[in-house]
């Protein structure tokens, strides 16, 4: 990237200008205003956002500045900036128990892009471990670079590619799996794993940074570390994220990803467990991993089952929705659909009817609830009792993004509606439950 | 004295509505915290991929920082949970009116960049910065000062204390906006960069936007000699100690330079940590400071240094010897109190029959003494010895160093360097507009000396104006002034807010701010209602019941309403009656003597003249 000699961002006024005095990208210049000022320092290429007019020179004291380009009088190159050589032996590969680290993006891979002035998931793994050298001392860590996305690109496909990616590891005998994971969607993929792995030899741990890895304050520091920790130290072999407790370093909770989800846009403690209580925490100061459920899948020997439906649709209800919006997903094909309703799982008339014939044409039709939290009751209100009769099927205490992920793990292997019908109401991965605590709500404020 | 360098950077807070990227107040707090969390940092690649000195050298101690916030005062952005809002116009301006009254050429284009520190003192792990302006230049008492760069910055969360490896700061300070400007090198005598520091911030306070007050305008200064190195001193209290810092650091340079050359006269060649335990020799010492380690099972470890007899002692500053600058070094990377070296013993309860059984053990004549628990600590200590000591074969090192309140300074940490630069990603760069610099244009300070001649030109003192113009007052002088200037004489208004307001202060208990009593005073006077000695009266009174009481109730209480020309006419007649004369003189001084704070000798006079005519 830094090789790029002109820079799309700017202006063709601007390009001409650098061409006419043979300066590149990075190029340290001593740049002559037309008013006989003098600026040195090296030329930067500019984000795409602002006037694409305005040259932006890294001053000599570090700051970038940007002067308009109709003030230049001459450029002088000095010298033509080459990116500095890595410093330094390539980290081994540590000492402990074999870990896999996958990585999919996000923020925690993140660095600065100049074709955005923004944080791009652009990191290579290799500089990332370089960042982390507390590592070595817990695990042995394996690298593999599976994807570079943002987390909205993550999609069904992906997952199975991320479900084999996982199994090939276990299978070469990694004794945790880490996956670094953009943080908007970890929850799906989380869940979606907890499904293809019926069992597992090892924990498949999600962790991301909300705060970037190129700030000293970012969370990744902690996740990670506390991650790859969990993956080879925790007796459960669960798909679970990793995530800050609170505000504050130092406690790490470990959520299952099936009751995983993602409660704010930017604080360190945004997951939080849905209708549960995390399975574990880890204290990174202590370096310990303390567990706090009592049964869990154990460690065994790995039954995959990979491959999921990418024609399954999650929609929210909300006031005034029309049943068109469900006859459409019908008509375009599609093989499932979740419904988000209001309070106990419920939706308009026209909503209803709409997915009655969605039913009819053979699609499954599971319905969840907006509230977040508690667990979805068709019998209580007449909607919910129609609603039943027309052959929907309620979610249970499991979060809308988890019946996704389930409905399209499910539809991958079945289309037989009552087939279907038991399987989202049959447990698999402690994602639905019969019991609530009273314990198990909270904002997540702490 | 040798000859230096001196540049400046000035950082004056401003009192913005809200801070600089955030829509928090501006106000310190002093209840108690409603939370606090835990925060460690790390040091990041900069954009060039180098990891900045100063930054790695922060993160080695490991500290945890716990941060003290407010729920109506504080947000997540202060709390680095949320991304910065959009920079505050406010200050932006205030900033670009400073650059033009500093003769600074704006940028077209100000992009907010991340610094490095990880101190702490940044929820981030950085203070954002943009560079405004460059390449000013302003005249003050004919010194020409040469104004490199105008940033607007965030200041830093306020430190409140520590407690052992934690370090405790307070968020109320995080985000308020600040402007610095800085100065190229400049080689005038002390007092002249004291003058200039002054004139630099007071301008900046003549906006209007600036808080006043307590450490609302902090300085520091980049000091460097001949041969020497660039060293900058952060946070000098007050600009009277300007002077003082550049002298003794001006005499530290030349004393390490001699210790450099010392050294290489002796042919003494780069230590390496050499550690010898001599916990036994010490064994029954008196010493109270190694006793207690011991007890607690601790270790008294020496480095080897032969050949640094009397430099380890050498004075660098008053009462700060080389072992001072080791000392500090100690103190700043571990967490040892400091060290003991064999130029100041036998001292401290150490015998010098001690320390002779130590050189014997040694085989050396010189030599530090580390005392602690941990053994890792001393031999991390020792490194840090060893390395500064090492520096001084090169001279004087390029750090950042702090002031303590003689003028001496300690050290803070290395000198960064422009590594610790990155964007600020989360922020689009601003683009200097035209009505931007319209806006700015309107709020350009008045420079203080065309202020002092203003004021001279009104009438005032040379001293008065001075006053004024060193008070946080000059707005409200010139307020009213502008109000009562044709009735009430700028002088009186003036010495009302310099002098008046020195003993009605703004103590605990106001419920409303002073100058409402000075202003409603001047009003009286202005009016014809109270004479000037009554304004005196009135406002002491005033002060008294805290302002509790309008000035012109108080004048109603005490009679001390100004009589009218009709009083004053028939008060002569009967005093010139009772006293049968007729003597001007005589009659006045009666009058204004009975009369006092209430009569107008000008009424008096034009009485006497008509009694005296009529008569």
């Amino acid at each position: 990237m830094l090789a790029l000699a002109f820079f799309v961002s700017y202006s063709d006024k601007v390009n001409a200008k650098l061409r006419e005095f043979g300066a590149v990208m990075f190029s340290k210049a001593r740049i002559r205003m037309r008013d006989g000022e003098v600026i040195e320092g090296i030329i930067l290429p500019r984000p795409d956002v602002g006037d694409p007019d305005v040259v932006i020179i890294k001053h000599e004291n570090g700051y970038n500045v940007g002067v308009h380009v109709d003030g230049i009088g001459e450029i002088e190159v000095l010298q033509v900036y080459s990116p500095p050589t890595r410093a330094g032996p390539r980290p081994s590969s540590g000492n402990g128990p074999r870990a896999a680290l996958i990585a999919t993006g996000g923020t925690i891979m993140s660095k600065v892009d100049y074709a955005t002035g923004a944080v791009y998931p652009s990191f290579s793994l290799d500089e990332l471990y370089e960042m982390y050298p507390e590592l070595r001392s817990i695990a042995s860590v394996e690298l593999i670079n599976l994807f570079s996305i943002f987390s909205e690109d993550m999609n069904p496909s992906r997952w199975t590619e991320m479900g084999d990616a996982i199994n090939k590891a276990m299978q070469g005998g990694a004794e945790g799996i880490v996956v670094l994971h953009g943080t908007d969607t970890m929850h799906y993929s989380a869940a979606a794993m907890s499904f293809a792995f019926r069992s597992a030899a090892a924990p498949i741990v999600f962790t991301g940074s909300q705060r970037s890895s190129d700030r000293p304050s970012s969370d990744s520091f902690e996740n990670i570390y506390a991650s790859v920790l969990a993956s080879v130290k925790a007796p459960f072999a669960e798909s679970v994220v990793s995530m800050h407790a609170s505000s504050s370093d130092g406690l790490i909770a470990i959520h299952r990803g099936v009751r995983a989800r993602k409660m704010h846009s930017s604080r360190r403690d945004a997951f939080v467990s849905i209708n549960a209580k995390p399975i574990a925490f880890v204290d990174v100061t202590k370096g310990e991993l303390k567990m706090a459920a009592t049964s869990f899948k154990q460690r065994g020997e790995t039954v995959y089952e990979g491959g999921f439906d990418d024609r399954v649709a999650l929609i929210k209800y909300y006031p005034g929705m029309d049943g068109e919006v469900i006859d459409y997903l019908v008509d375009r094909g599609y093989h499932g659909i979740v419904i988000e309703g209001t309070g106990f799982g419920h939706v308009s008339e026209s909503v209803r009817d709409a997915l009655g014939r969605a039913v009819e044409a053979g699609l499954p039709v599971v319905v969840s609830t907006q509230t977040i939290y508690g667990r979805v009751n068709l019998n209580v209100y007449r909607r919910g009792v129609e609603l039943e009769k027309l052959g929907v099927i309620p979610s249970g205490d499991m979060s809308s993004e988890t019946a996704y992920a389930k409905l399209s793990w499910i539809l991958a292997r079945t289309r037989d509606l009552e087939e279907v019908r038991r399987l989202v109401a049959t447990p698999m991965a402690f994602e639905l439950s019969e019991r609530t605590e009273p314990i198990n709500y909270c904002l997540g404020v702490s | 004295m040798v000859k230096h360098k001196v540049g400046l950077e000035i950082h004056v807070q401003l009192d913005t509505e809200s801070k600089l990227f955030c829509r928090c107040p501006t106000t310190l707090r002093n209840d108690d915290p409603h939370f606090t969390i835990k925060r460690r940092l790390r040091p990041s690649m900069s954009e060039l991929g180098q990891v900045d000195p100063a930054a790695l050298w922060e993160f080695r101690k490991r500290r945890v920082y716990v941060y003290e916030g407010y729920n109506d005062s504080t947000c997540l952005v202060e709390l680095d949970e949320e991304p910065p809002h959009d920079m505050n116009e406010e200050a932006l301006s205030t900033a670009l009116a400073v650059s033009m009254r500093f003769n600074a050429k704006p940028f077209d284009e100000v992009i907010v960049m991340r610094k490095v520190v990880i101190d702490g003192s940044n929820t981030s792990g950085f203070q954002r910065t943009a560079l405004v302006a460059r390449n000013g230049l302003v005249t003050f008492m004919d010194l020409k000062v040469p104004i490199w760069t105008i940033a607007l910055e965030e200041d830093a969360a306020r430190r409140m204390g520590e407690n052992g490896r934690e370090v405790i700061y307070r968020l109320d300070r995080l985000g308020i906006p600040l402007i610095e400007i800085s100065t190229g090198p400049m080689e005038y005598p002390p007092n002249a960069i004291m003058d200039i520091a002054f004139y630099l911030g007071q301008t900046v306070r003549n906006t209007g936007k600036a808080k006043r007050g307590l450490g609302s305008i902090r300085q520091d200064l980049n000091i460097s000699i001949e041969g020497g190195a660039k060293v900058e001193v952060k946070g000098v209290p007050e600009l009277s100690l300007i002077p003082k810092v550049i002298q003794y650091e001006v005499e530290r340079q030349v004393n390490l330079l001699k210790i450099r050359d010392e050294l290489n006269r002796r042919g003494l060649k780069p230590y390496s940590p050499d550690l010898v335990d001599v916990t036994s020799e010490l064994a029954s010492t008196k010493s109270n400071l190694i006793r207690s380690v011991v007890e607690q099972g601790g270790k008294v470890m020496a480095i080897k240094l032969p050949g640094l007899s009397g430099i380890l002692g050498f004075e660098l500053q008053p009462k700060r010897r080389f072992g001072s600058e080791l000392a500090d070094r100690v103190r700043s990377w571990t967490e040892l109190g400091g060290l003991l070296h064999s130029d100041e013993l036998p001292n401290y309860g150490i015998t010098s029959e001690e320390v002779e059984r130590i050189k014997s053990r040694l085989g050396v004549d010189s030599f530090i003494l580390l005392s602690g628990i941990e053994e890792s600590e001393l031999v991390e200590a020792a490194t840090v010895v060893v390395d500064r000591i090492n520096e001084a074969f090169k001279g004087v090192p390029e750090e950042t160093r702090a002031a303590n309140d003689d003028g001496t300074t300690k050290f803070l940490r290395p000198r960064p360097g422009s590594a610790r630069m990155y964007p600020e990603t989360d922020l689009r760069p601003v683009r200097i507009t035209k009505a931007l610099l319209e806006r700015a244009a309107s709020l350009m300070p008045e420079p203080i000396d065309e202020q002092l001649r203003r004021y001279v030109g009104m009438g005032m003192s040379r001293e008065l104006a001075m006053q004024v113009v060193r008070s946080p007052y000059s707005r409200d002088v010139d307020r009213l002034i502008s109000i009562y200037g044709g009735k009430a004489s700028p002088t009186l208004i003036a010495s009302l807010f310099v002098n008046t307001l020195k003993y009605i202060g703004r103590e605990e208990g106001w419920s409303v701010d002073p100058i409402v009593g000075i202003e409603e005073a001047i009003k009286l006077y202005a009016d014809g209602k109270i004479t000037r000695e009554a304004i005196g009266e009135a406002l002491e009174e005033y002060a008294k019941r805290r302002g509790s009481t309008r000035v012109e109730d108080i004048v109603r209480e005490r009679g001390l309403f100004k009589l009218s020309p009709e009083d004053v006419e028939r008060i002569v007649r009967d005093t010139a009656s009772k006293l049968g004369t007729s003597s001007e003189a005589v009659i006045m001084q009666e009058v204004m003597k009975r009369y006092r704070g209430r009569i107008d000798a000008r009424d008096v006079s034009a009485a006497l003249k008509r009694f005296n005519s009529s008569s």
